[in-house]
């Protein structure tokens, strides 16, 4: 049974309050939008390029806690981190949430992004969790657009339907 | 708006042995999480009494064989089976004739059967089909399809802030171009009961024949295909606690007999040859292949078990529910009710002020309590009312009053966790 309890802490109910990194940029260098259909999760994701450093980076856009939670924290970890360590982080969120990844034997870089471990249970949330990552990933590689739902995108997770 | 009586409102009410009734399903006795299951998804769809099960370990015990195709014992018992349980649904909505029942895969299948039977057949260029906001996908996209196909056109009857249909501008939609009208009695979406009665009456006199999305009505309240005067009804068996992938079309024999088949294969033929093949008489013409024979006599068991407790004493309890649980939420704080028509059934749409859905129905199941969370199907709906998704809690004849204790405690702890 999914413990839910530890996936709505104290830090995700924080972020979806508070959600840091909240509204737009002046001189974006990349855009992405992220849809989940299901749920109707939205947003929108800006990034300040500059070389290869992410010097800046956005969001806004109306969705339930536990996206808008893991948009907020991801903003706050790869903000000042290099695109290559954004995409390790992709992938390994991707690899924790989907259950692939288990964050306690094998060393990652996730650091406090783990509180979103308990989403693996929860088949229909999974997708949640991974949309900004998602976006940020369609972000830097300059998509326009992205949804949970296109098949061929290497990020879709493989979960029932709301 | 001139909204006829409901049936459920004209019903007997014998009071309901929640308990007894309670007992005959063995999946209601399940915890999740270490806490009683507190199942109030019955819209999307409905549990399965024992006697049901029952039945379908029998078929398959001791009945099974293909159907119309052989002489020999079983396939003549599952045959008559078969046969047996078309009556009973005949029964069960009041058809003239039983082979007015077609069996489907469900309500979707049962709609596009229309579509490609009498759609395809009778609609063209510039015709108008007439649909509601409340519409379920499945009663828009077939249509969607037709429209693409044909050059027909939808047109749509908007609703007002209550969640019911505005008949004025109903009425005002017809022109000579309309051709045939498809609406849902009852809405998944926000349980408003719909005058379609008198909508029907209204489109007869204008000569548009009238389909009605029976998913959500028929486990609620007496279902008479002829006192209402459809043309087209259609409804699902895993919403009236029978298995799922079975269904029926309720049609007018006069209008079946008229339509095009839908599927080709076997048993929908009288005689194959390459240069020309008769199709066989309503209702096998539009049933071909081998049907999900077991779940047509599950479904004909669920109907003989909901029969034996009676539609009206079944309305009656769940209109208690639905009463009980709206001046419940009515009165919580942060709580707001999405669809408040004067007539509703069994279904209590709701919002969380500062609460996503989907975090809703997440903590409601950490606390036993299954809920439905989402846009049900209806996205015009949601848009209609500027949200992406609601919480819905459905009820069954099998809940009990308890039972919407366990989600006014269980929308409390929601409320505390995003305090
Ligand atoms: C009003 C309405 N129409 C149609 C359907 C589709 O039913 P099914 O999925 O059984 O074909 C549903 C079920 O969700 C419904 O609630």
């Amino acid at each position: 049974m999914a413990d839910t309890k530890a996936l709505y802490q104290e830090v995700i109910l924080d972020h979806n309050r508070k959600p840091r990194n909240y509204g737009r940029l002046d001189h974006p260098s990349h855009k992405a939008e992220g849809h989940n259909p299901l749920c109707g999760d939205h947003l929108a994701l800006a990034l300040d390029l500059q070389g290869e450093r992410i010097a800046g980076i956005a969001f806004e856009g109306e969705s339930c806690a536990i996206c808008k939670a893991s948009a907020s924290m991801m903003t706050a970890t790869v903000k000042g981190k290099t695109r290559e360590d954004a995409e390790t982080l992709i992938r390994e969120f991707r690899e924790m949430a989907t259950g692939e990844l288990d964050c306690g034997s094998y060393p990652h870089h996730l650091g406090r992004l783990t509180v979103f471990a308990g989403v693996r249970d929860l088949p229909t949330r999974v997708k949640c969790a991974i949309l900004p990552w998602h976006t940020l990933r369609a972000a830097i590689h300059s998509q326009a657009s992205t949804s949970t739902e296109s098949e061929a995108d290497p990020m879709h997770a493989p979960i029932g339907d709301a | 708006m001139t909204a006829s009586p409901s049936p459920r409102r004209l019903a007997p009410a014998p009071a309901l042995d929640v308990e007894r009734i309670r007992a005959d399903f063995p999946i209601l006795r399940l915890k999740v999480g270490g806490k009683p299951l507190v199942y109030l998804d019955n819209a999307a769809s409905s549990q399965m009494p024992q006697q049901v099960i029952d039945r379908l370990l029998r078929y398959q015990t001791s009945q099974h064989a293909n159907i119309h195709r052989a002489v020999h014992m079983l396939s003549e018992i599952a045959t008559a089976e078969y046969e047996e349980a078309r009556r009973k649904i005949a029964r069960f909505v009041n058809a003239r004739e039983d082979r007015e029942v077609i069996f489907t895969s469900g309500t979707t299948e049962a709609i596009n059967l229309v579509m490609h039977g009498y759609g395809r057949k009778f609609l063209g260029a510039g015709d108008e089909i007439i649909l509601t906001t409340l519409e379920h996908h499945s009663n828009i996209v077939p249509w969607q399809m037709l429209c693409e196909e044909k050059g027909a056109r939808i047109r749509v009857v908007p609703i007002n802030d209550a969640g019911e249909l505005l008949i004025d501008e109903y009425e005002k939609l017809f022109n000579e171009r309309t051709k045939f009208v498809g609406v849902m009695q009852v809405s998944n979406a926000l349980g408003t009961v719909n005058p379609v009665k008198s909508m029907i009456a209204f489109a007869h006199a204008r000569g548009v024949p009238v389909l009605i999305d029976g998913a959500q009505a028929a486990p609620h309240m007496n279902i008479d295909v002829q006192d209402l005067d459809c043309d087209f009804y259609a409804l699902s068996g895993h919403k009236l606690c029978g298995p799922t992938g079975i269904g029926i079309l309720y049609g007018k024999a006069a209008l079946l007999e008229r339509m095009q088949p839908f599927k080709g294969g076997g048993d929908m033929i009288l005689s194959v040859s390459f240069e020309k093949t008769v199709y066989n008489t309503v209702p096998q013409k539009f049933e071909a292949g081998t049907p999900p024979i077991a779940a047509a006599i599950g479904l004909g068991a669920a109907i003989d078990y909901l029969s034996e407790i009676g539609m009206g004493a079944i309305a009656a309890h769940e209109n208690a529910l639905l009463d009980y649980a709206t001046a419940q939420l009515e009165r919580m704080p942060g709580v707001c009710i999405i669809g408040t028509a004067a007539d509703k059934a069994a279904v209590l749409s709701f919002a969380l002020q500062g609460v996503h859905p989907h975090d809703a129905g997440t903590l409601l199941n950490q606390e036993g309590v299954a809920v439905r969370t989402g846009h049900h199907c209806a996205q015009p709906v949601m848009q209609r009312f500027r949200i992406p998704a609601t919480s819905r809690a459905s009820f069954a004849f099998y809940n009990s009053m308890a039972e919407v204790d366990a989600l006014v405690a269980g929308i409390r702890t929601v409320q505390k966790v995003f305090a």
